[in-house]
């Protein structure tokens, strides 16, 4: 593999949901350590676009390669590409039966066959970086939003990833708990993880990533860096879109 | 206070005591406005009527003797529970021979007693599993005889609460994962699977227990190629872990059904495979869900064990008949079936308490606090 090689490529991508087209011909190339935000209206295709990356979701027309690997039925594949690629999601899905500790290590344990106490320095160097290692034993609903979707932040990381995919992460927090998790995320960025965002938070976009996508209707309407993007939109969808998010 | 003032924290404070004594509270519970008084005094009312004479038979007038010249002296003006204190063998153990009798009780302690330790979840550990194949083993070689100089007893001989007891817990212990793997199957994507499942839990619903059991008893035999038989005891217990595993397999879809979405994608995106996804994630938290369901199926496959009398076995209910077969005791049936039923009782409300007691405990994590 040359490292010049981009580690996520979308080549005329499709994917319907019964006759509803979710996405429509995406062309899309990630290269290694790139930050992309992705963001448009709701319902554009946004979090199907990320969820295939990951096979959460199939696409059904065009080839998705992830780190070299093309995502078909292949089970093994999928598998594959899941343990280098990190997911949070927007409700945070932390397994709610586990303390946080054994949130961190059930995959490093089961999918790396990593001993318990390795896998346990591992979760608390982890813990650690997002801040919350006082946390480690108690349960998820005990934790307020923001430390609940610091531990899933550290949850994703525990198999070391080399992509990390973001899914709304803030969109469901009390907006004195965004900032806590957008801090996270900033020392993510500026560690050379690549790093796949959708989100509303345009501060973010602005200041951490390298290109943002603006999708509508099941495409990709505009692409550029975030300066040309909120300085100089050229589609009529993108202003539009953001004279409605920069309005306050 | 004006607007301008200094946050201060206002210190937190005890809740309001309660006002408490037994006259405060029965006002507030009992007599608190007209209908809550109309309602108690005819309640009172009620156990007026009927408590006295109920008392009257069952303990004042009551014969405890097994005495049956004072049982018929007494009538209907008095309880015999000499009837219980004469027949209490046959009824426990049906038609074991008598003499051998400490053996079925020996087996079914060891049982209760195994039970009740696996109902405590410190002791859910390999060891409770190698416990219960020695249990397990113990208990029909106890039964059964034949080695170790015990004599041979066939097992159409076994029979009342040992029986009862026999039945409901291999059945259940075998039912609960074979219900399990039928709820997997009836959500699997694998169009043969789902189908054979689907079929499995619509047939067995779709007829009576009594059904079942006779199909197992009489027809099964008849498919059998000649020579070849297999206990009828055998039969029966499969005929009622199949019968009980598809109304579980039901209760456990639906926990299933309850699990959000997100926690096996999140599971998915970690990279767990299906069956790690489903031991360490859904099951844990599908199969406390539904807790009180489950204990539900399990009171109801206790208490249905008694129609294998239809097919001539004898449990608790079909030894009571046996020894009520007695003409001198015929007439105090009433007696007897009380008793059988008391013994039903203290069982099926033990497991309901547990399952209170388990579903809280299952639950540490899943509630705030």
């Amino acid at each position: 593999m040359q490292a010049t090689a981009p580690i996520i490529e979308f080549s005329r991508v499709n994917k319907w949901y019964g006759q509803f087209h979710a996405l429509r011909d995406i062309d899309l190339s990630v290269a290694r350590g790139e930050r992309i935000v992705i963001c448009g209206p709701s319902g554009s295709g946004k979090s199907t676009l990320i969820r295939c990356i990951n096979r959460l979701e199939e696409h059904e027309q065009g080839v998705l390669k992830v780190d070299g690997v093309e995502l078909t039925d292949d089970l093994k594949a999928i598998e594959t590409i899941r343990r280098e690629v990190g997911m949070v999601f927007q409700q945070f899905n932390l397994f709610p039966h586990l303390t946080v500790l054994e949130n961190l290590t059930l995959a490093p344990m089961w999918v790396g066959k990593m001993p318990k106490r390795e896998a346990e320095e591992r979760a608390m160097q982890q813990l650690v970086r997002v801040k919350i290692p006082e946390q480690a034993s108690k349960y998820p609903l005990q934790l307020s939003g923001g430390q609940q979707q610091r531990v899933a932040i550290a949850r994703a990381l525990c198999l070391t990833p080399k992509i990390m995919l973001f899914d709304e992460p803030t969109s469901a927090l009390d907006p004195e708990m965004i900032k806590e998790v957008l801090d996270v995320m900033f020392e993510l960025a500026n560690q050379g993880i690549t790093m796949l965002c959708v989100t509303h938070e345009m501060g973010f976009a602005r200041s951490a990533a390298d290109r943002v996508v603006f999708m509508d209707q099941g495409q990709i309407v505009e692409q550029n860096t975030p300066t040309e993007f909120f300085g100089h939109p050229r589609n009529e969808r993108t202003k539009d879109f953001l004279s409605k998010i920069l309005a306050h | 206070m004006s607007a301008a003032d200094v946050f201060e924290v206002i210190p937190s404070r005890p809740p309001p005591v309660a006002t408490e004594g037994v006259l405060p509270w029965l006002r507030r519970n009992l007599f608190s406005d007209w209908k809550n008084t109309l309602g108690t005094v005819i309640i009172l009312g009620l156990l007026a009527t009927f408590l006295p004479p109920l008392l009257d038979w069952a303990v004042v007038n009551a014969v405890a003797r097994p005495d049956n010249a004072a049982c018929r002296a007494i009538g209907h003006a008095g309880a015999c529970w000499g009837v219980i204190a004469e027949k209490y063998r046959l009824i426990l153990f049906g038609r074991y021979p008598y003499d051998e009798q400490w053996r079925p009780l020996v087996a079914t302690s060891l049982m209760t007693v195994l039970l009740v330790a696996s109902c405590y979840r410190p002791f859910w550990s390999r060891w409770l599993i190698a416990a219960w194949v020695v249990v397990l083993a113990a208990f029909f070689v106890l039964m059964m005889g034949g080695v170790f100089g015990l004599t041979f007893v066939e097992t159409a001989r076994w029979g009342g609460f040992p029986l009862t007891i026999m039945l409901s817990t291999i059945g259940l212990a075998t039912a609960f994962p074979l219900s399990v793997a039928v709820a997997l199957g009836r959500r699997s994507r694998m169009p043969g699977i789902r189908t054979l499942c689907v079929l499995y839990v619509e047939l067995i619903r779709g007829v009576p227990l009594i059904s079942v059991l006779f199909m197992a008893s009489f027809m099964f035999p008849l498919f059998m190629p000649a020579g070849m038989t297999i206990d009828v005891m055998l039969r029966v217990q499969v005929g009622i872990t199949l019968f009980s595993a598809a109304y579980l397999a039901e209760v456990v879809r639906g926990g299933l059904q309850a699990l959000p979405r997100g926690q096996i994608e999140a599971a998915q995106s970690l990279g767990l495979s299906y069956w790690q996804t489903t031991r360490k994630v859904v099951l844990p938290q599908s199969l406390r869900l539904v807790v009180p369901a489950i204990m539900n199926t399990f009171i109801g496959t206790f208490k249905d064990t008694s129609l294998v009398t239809i097919v001539s076995l004898y449990d608790l209910t079909g030894a009571l008949q046996l020894a009520l077969g007695d003409s001198d005791w015929r007439k105090f049936f009433l007696e007897g079936q009380l008793f059988v039923a008391g013994v039903y009782f203290v069982c099926c409300f033990a497991m309901s308490r547990y399952s209170k007691w388990i579903e809280r405990h299952l639950n540490t994590g899943t509630r705030r606090n």
